[in-house]
């Protein structure tokens, strides 16, 4: 059947009070789900909990679109075989590989290399120009989790806007819409 | 399982270069049931890696990795490898490989889950490989 317009009468029958209520209701919403988000960045010490997958240099074990869970306590030790997302100065997407070589001065300080498990060569290519390590300060996460497929949607909603202004009226429609 | 290994330095003009050749026999098995294959209905797959484990005057902890191979689910979950050459170049930041007793190599591998946790495992038992005194001058590699 097709979407019936029987909503739009719905909202004209709703009074001022009703409106301003549904707009509280939508508001308590995005902030709950902000406060989740914010809440998820203390306990995992990352600026970044979740990070989507967009390429595919570390297939055969990820995939552009799945979804990886990081944490980034300072306590934890980087070590090879780590999965890392990290950062290269100046560069805005983060990158996920595997971390091949460490040094760690007695100090604490450590510098280490990445390389890709689907690339032939180390991530040294990938650093910024004179750059031959990274550091604690490019890292934003350690993968612990994952989960395939689910982050699709928002490589979807970066490549192609007009699917995140439908997937957005959508959701606001439903919201303002929906009788509690 | 264990590795036997032979060795030799290669001089470098400022680092240290290793050249380590090795044998893996190794049979992965769940942590939980010893007799259990890893490969479980939520494993995908192994990534297996050897790293060197070591340390030097300028550095406290050094680790490199020598080697790895993915291993997928329906693979077989034994290695047994012989006279495998390092897939990286074994460098040190340094020239801490120059009569370094103690290189200890270990087997380890993360499980990579169809979805879930990521769990990284080390193997039981390794192998401590000495490097000698000068540098060779000779290449026989």
């Amino acid at each position: 059947a097709m979407l019936s317009l029987d909503f739009l009468d719905d909202v004209r029958r709703m009074n001022k009070r009703q409106l301003y209520y549904q707009v509280l209701n939508f508001g308590m919403i995005v902030s709950s789900a902000l406060m989740i988000w914010k809440g998820l960045m203390v306990v995992t010490g990352s600026e970044s909990p979740i990070v989507v997958v967009l390429s595919g240099s570390m297939e055969p074990a990820f995939h552009r679109g799945d979804l990886l869970f990081l944490t980034n306590r300072v306590e934890d030790p980087i070590r090879v075989g780590e999965i890392v997302v990290f950062r290269i100065e100046g560069r805005e997407i983060p990158i996920v590989h595997r971390v091949l070589k460490i040094h760690e001065k007695h100090n604490g300080d450590v510098k280490f290399l990445t390389k890709g498990d689907n690339n032939a060569v180390d991530d040294r290519g990938l650093y910024k120009r004179g750059q031959h390590w990274l550091e604690k300060k490019d890292v934003v996460g350690r993968a612990r989790g994952f989960v395939p497929y689910i982050g699709i949607v928002t490589i979807l909603m970066n490549d192609y806007p007009k699917f995140k202004y439908a997937v957005l009226f959508l959701l606001g429609l439903f919201v303002l819409v929906h009788r509690e | 399982f264990r590795k036997n290994v032979e060795d030799f330095t290669g001089p470098r003009e400022r680092s240290d270069l290793g050249f380590i050749t090795f044998d893996i026999t190794a049979d992965i098995l769940n942590e939980k049931s010893y007799l259990e294959i890893i490969f479980d209905w939520n494993v995908k797959q192994l990534f297996l890696y050897l790293s060197a484990e070591y340390s030097t005057k300028n550095n406290a902890l050094n680790q490199v990795v020598l080697w790895d191979k993915i291993m997928l689910r329906g693979d077989n979950p034994r290695l047994f490898l012989k006279d495998m050459k390092s897939k990286y170049f074994f460098f040190d930041d340094g020239n801490g490989l120059k009569g370094n007793r103690n290189i200890t190599l270990t087997l380890s591998w993360n499980v990579v889950p169809n979805a879930g946790i990521l769990p990284l495992v080390t193997g039981s038992g390794h192998v401590s490989v000495p490097f000698p005194d000068t540098y060779e001058t000779t290449k026989s590699y």
